[in-house]
């Protein structure tokens, strides 16, 4: 099983424990992860306020490369917003002709092209989906008995660019956290936004969503909430400390990826899965899970 | 008896360039079909921070009323979650018309634009540094372009992803970063903002 990789540029940073968990997770089951040759930021929601072609050729780049390299169109990233870009770009080049002439014009600039023909994924459909529950079952050493998760999958990623599924209450992540053996809880914000880059514009408004978001997973008692893309564990993860300070509460619940939570199910060590660079600890999660392998 | 104040606005007051310009970009005709259901302000997660709910910006643009429109909080209220496009029953491409407004107050040099524009320019300007987004350097850009003393705040948030590895001092970059620029060079003629 063999995917071009877009990390997208948080995985680079705030969200580097995300990569190393994806690449420890892969490496078990299975699956190769070739990194896009000289890939190209996605354009976020950022470029999109400034020139909307623009933000469809730094996409079209991306894809253009995968597509010349000949060796399998399936392109695989972690994050819901270059998700959403990659998906969004590929929409609009075939709905839209004068777009297409246009990102088609400005790719020739510097000598690209891109004709269609890439599928692009979200890292979590390429587990549940093509590896699939009954493989990862298979491999589970160490499952996540007693643990309830609350799944959030975020917002973009079940959106009109999205997985296939359902997008007020997609299930794909709650089936692979109980093929962990962990429970997922009642969650009804799992698609409900964190407020992305408004925690840079208005941070007000961003915190409230976090907070909601919090309140609904303490609600159901969940030990941790899965995540599936890096802008949601940062602002849920880095500024659970302002919420707290902000609404008067004591949360004290760790923002974890999915991919490490399979990791720890894999039986892999929570130090290659990065458990140590969650700023709300997560470090007794992994242990207890741990110690119970050794009883 | 007292006099008529006028609250309705009179088709002479349209903006048509304005409508013009909104109806011209790829799906903005769809417009015309919102019923004003109310189904996006319903489903944004943002609308009790915004001054105007999303169905109201709605009935503003098919009013040509320019003015309040791309002055109005809502568009920078919009954290592009795709929620109320998700939900629209008249498949309207809500969010990428936010986008739209947002690009166009940013041009009009709008003063409401001014944080996001900030953000939007310090993201572009790594970017087209490094072909990618350099996380730390854009929060340090972002935080001297818009309130250097208020962003000491952030010193203990930005401590702790420091401390665990999560924001670098350095970062990747495109080998090819000549023809990324050639391209996006390119993009910004044809794109025309």
């Amino acid at each position: 099983m063999r995917y071009a990789y877009y990390p997208g540029c948080s995985v680079d940073a705030t969200a580097r424990h995300y990569g190393e968990s994806i690449h420890a997770v892969a490496e078990s089951l299975g699956v190769e992860l070739a990194e896009v040759d000289d890939w190209n930021c996605c354009g976020a929601t950022a470029y999109m306020n400034v020139n909307e072609v623009l933000s469809f050729c730094l996409s079209a780049r991306n894809l253009a490369i995968v597509a010349g390299k000949g060796n399998g169109k399936e392109l695989v990233t972690p994050c819901n917003a270059c998700f959403t870009n990659l998906r969004k770009t590929e929409a609009y080049l075939s709905q839209f002709p004068d777009i297409k002439d246009k990102v088609t014009r400005a790719l020739a600039e510097g000598g690209m092209k891109y004709d269609g023909g890439v599928t692009t994924k979200h890292f979590l459909q390429v587990l549940v989906e093509d590896v699939g529950l009954d493989r990862i079952k298979a491999g589970i050493k160490r499952p996540l008995t007693g643990l309830r998760v609350a799944p959030y999958y975020g917002c973009q990623i079940v959106r009109p660019y999205g997985i296939n599924d359902n997008p007020d209450n997609p299930v794909m992540m709650d089936k692979l956290l109980e093929t962990l053996g962990a429970t997922p809880t009642y969650y009804p914000m799992k698609v409900m936004c964190c407020g992305g880059s408004l925690m840079g514009t208005r941070e007000e408004v961003a915190i409230r969503l976090c907070r909601n978001l919090l309140l609904c997973a303490q609600q159901d008692k969940a030990d941790c909430i899965a995540v599936a893309c890096p802008l949601c564990q940062t602002n849920l993860d880095a500024y659970q400390a302002t919420v707290n300070r902000t609404y008067g509460t004591d949360f004290n619940i760790p923002i974890i990826y999915f991919t490490q939570l399979v990791g720890l199910a894999l039986g892999l060590k929570a130090d290659a899965l990065g458990i140590q660079r969650c700023i709300v600890p997560a470090a007794q999660i992994a242990a207890r899970y741990a110690q119970e392998v050794q009883r | 008896m007292r006099g008529v104040q006028q609250t309705v606005l009179y088709e002479e007051a349209m903006d048509h360039d304005f409508l013009d310009e909104v109806y011209g970009i790829p799906g903005g005709e769809k417009i015309k079909d919102c019923i004003q259901c109310g189904t996006c302000s319903g489903s944004c997660p943002v609308s009790w921070a915004m001054e105007e709910s999303p169905r109201q910006v709605f009935a503003m643009i098919r009013a040509g009323m320019r003015d309040r429109v791309l002055d109005s909080l809502t568009i920078w209220t919009c954290a592009s979650c795709y929620q109320c496009a998700e939900r629209c029953p008249q498949e309207i491409k809500i969010t990428d018309i936010m986008y739209m407004l947002k690009r166009m107050a940013i041009r009009e040099d709008r003063k409401r634009s001014r944080s996001a524009r900030a953000l939007s320019g310090c993201f572009v300007g790594v970017v087209n540094k490094y072909g990618r987004n350099r996380e730390t350097e854009l929060m340090v850009r972002f935080a001297l372009s818009t309130d250097p003393l208020g962003s000491i705040a952030l010193a203990p948030i930005g401590y702790s992803l420091f401390s665990r590895g999560r924001l670098p001092l350095t970062g990747g970059s495109v080998r090819d970063i000549q023809g990324l620029r050639k391209i996006i060079a390119k993009a910004q003629q044809l794109g025309g903002e």
